[in-house]
């Protein structure tokens, strides 16, 4: 009778939450092409697409419209399975990192606490960072099964690429835990909404995560898997219609994610900036201080957006060898070097 | 070795100092550049709701002219044809027939006219050519379009609009250029006038 006793609106509300996340997600990786796009233009002095809708802002959909109706094309000589295995891991590893940030505080409906958080693990972290590294299968799986000698190039080029940028990424964190001393991602918030946000204690430990979240996400000055000069267009050349859609998607669906993995960790989260949450929930109501809470996360996650558009076009490609000295010559040890001192300064601190 | 020249640039090949090193001072300073362009002027036209502005000099597409009643003035004299450096207008004359005077100024007309506007650059000799005034260029370009044929421009293609039966297409055609042209006649006219008096 025990197990009966499955509370069904715990279900039905993840549920809803998970909907909504993934919706809001997809709405935001939508509107992230459109944003690069404009953005591109303004920098370049263009206006940039301004045809669809007022503003242009129906240009996703027109562009997504595009793809659908593409001719789809599975090379004779590819690996079937893995040529549609390929795109759909590189969007669900994107998508799935999103079930442990916390987008805000919780809300108080009929009687019940909603928090909205998918799950909070006590190993979100790790979590994030196994999930993060599946990502490469998306552009290894496509870069062999395409059957293509600038696909596979471009598929290893990926793979050795993340792994190198992975550690720099796993060692920054460890100086961040130790801080902290939680995996969980709701406990690093809270620490957050009453001390100081971590950037303060961990400017260089985010300096280099920001610059290894570049590298994961495969955004320029790291696209080396999409180098176009050398390898045509890299893992994705033999992609069309829509599987080449979700590709491109996947790539903003993973800026997305990394820049709200970034702002939870380094900024705050749903922190609100110079105000105390508490005193404000007396004044307004619990609820409305969550609801302000999750877009000043977004707020946060759309400067990060800009700044990830802004650097690409800004900087150009790195050389391969160049990516390969400053992951593992120039970061890796200025992120054990940022482990060390953080753990004497803990040390130090503590006696 | 003995410099040949005096304009030899010695190329500096310090190591870099930390700083260069590190990049990330230069990488701020290009962002603070392109970040600067976001509040730049855009150059843009955006074509269709804005048009540029031709200035009164400015060549482009020819028109064939008609007089205040609305007749052809060219008289097919082929002047035009002979003065175009690119061999682009071709031109078939024939004769007025009686009962045909209010459609054609003078006693010949062409009854063929036509510009191949890829041959055209739009130099403006045939319009210095012209004795009848019956050529000139406007102010508006050759509109694109997907087949060859259709930059042959005949003479339907090339005639202004009727000054009486369609006023105002006729006026927006003239242009601002034909239209000052039309005062300073109009001027010269007073003058050379007074002149006789």
């Amino acid at each position: 009778m025990d197990l009966m006793a499955i509370d069904i609106w715990f279900i039905v509300e993840k549920l809803a939450l998970v909907v909504v996340v993934v919706s809001v997600s997809l709405l935001i990786a939508m509107y992230s092409t459109y944003a690069e796009r404009k953005v591109a233009a303004y920098l370049q002095d263009r206006r940039g697409p301004n045809r669809a809708g007022p503003f242009g802002i129906l240009q996703p959909l027109a562009d997504g419209g595009k793809l659908f109706f593409k001719e789809e094309i599975i090379p004779l000589t590819s690996s079937k399975f893995l040529f549609i295995l390929g795109p759909s891991l590189a969007m669900i590893t994107a998508l799935m990192t999103s079930a442990v940030i916390p987008w805000g505080g919780t809300l108080n409906w009929f009687d019940r606490n909603i928090s909205l958080q998918v799950a909070d693990i006590n190993i979100g972290v790790l979590y994030i960072f196994g999930v993060i590294s599946l990502g490469v299968y998306g552009i290894m799986i496509g870069g062999w099964a395409s059957n293509n000698k600038f696909s596979l190039l471009a598929g290893i080029r990926g793979a050795s690429q993340m792994i190198s940028y992975e550690l720099a990424m796993g060692l920054t964190l460890i100086a961040l835990l130790m801080l902290t001393g939680s995996l969980k991602m709701s406990v690093i918030v809270e620490q957050q909404m009453t001390g100081p946000w971590n950037i303060v204690y961990q400017p260089l430990g985010f300096l280099i995560f920001f610059i290894c979240a570049l590298a994961e996400t495969n955004r320029t000055p790291f696209d080396l898997p999409e180098a176009e000069n050398e390898l045509n267009f890299g893992y994705h050349q033999e992609y069309s219609s829509m599987k080449l859609g979700f590709y491109l998607f996947a790539e903003y669906i993973a800026m997305f994610i990394s820049s709200a993995i970034m702002a939870t960790l380094y900024f705050g989260g749903y922190d609100i900036p110079f105000v105390n949450e508490i005193s404000l929930g007396e004044s307004i109501g619990h609820n409305w201080v969550t609801i302000l809470g999750g877009l000043s996360l977004l707020l946060k996650v759309a400067f990060f957006l800009f700044v990830f558009i802004w650097i690409r076009w800004t900087i150009p490609r790195f050389r391969y060898d160049q990516l390969m000295n400053l992951g593992w010559k120039k970061l890796i040890p200025l992120a054990l070097f940022n482990m060390v001192i953080t753990a004497v300064i803990i040390l130090w601190l503590n006696k | 070795m003995q410099a040949l020249t005096d304009k030899i640039k010695v190329v500096e090949r310090k190591p870099m100092t930390l700083g260069e090193r590190l990049y990330l001072p230069a990488i701020f300073k290009g962002m603070m550049i392109t970040f600067g362009h976001l509040f730049k002027k855009r150059p843009t036209i955006s074509y269709p709701e804005q048009k540029r502005y031709f200035p009164p000099v400015w060549r482009g597409l020819q028109i064939l002219n008609r007089d205040e009643e609305g007749r052809e003035r060219c008289t097919a004299c082929g002047l035009c044809a002979v003065a175009c450096p690119a061999e682009a207008i071709t031109m078939e004359a024939a004769e007025r027939m009686p009962g045909e005077e209010h459609l054609y100024k003078e006693e010949k007309y062409a009854a063929k006219y036509e510009i191949n506007m890829l041959r055209c650059i739009f130099c403006g000799l045939c319009e210095e050519a012209c004795p009848k005034d019956a050529i000139y260029l406007s102010q508006t370009f050759a509109p694109s379009n997907y087949h060859r044929k259709g930059f042959i421009y005949n003479k339907q293609d090339l005639l202004i609009p009727h000054p009486i039966e369609d006023p105002e297409r006729y006026k927006k055609a003239l242009g601002e250029r034909a239209a000052a042209k039309e005062l300073q006649a109009i001027d010269g006219e007073k003058e050379t006038g007074n002149q006789s008096n």
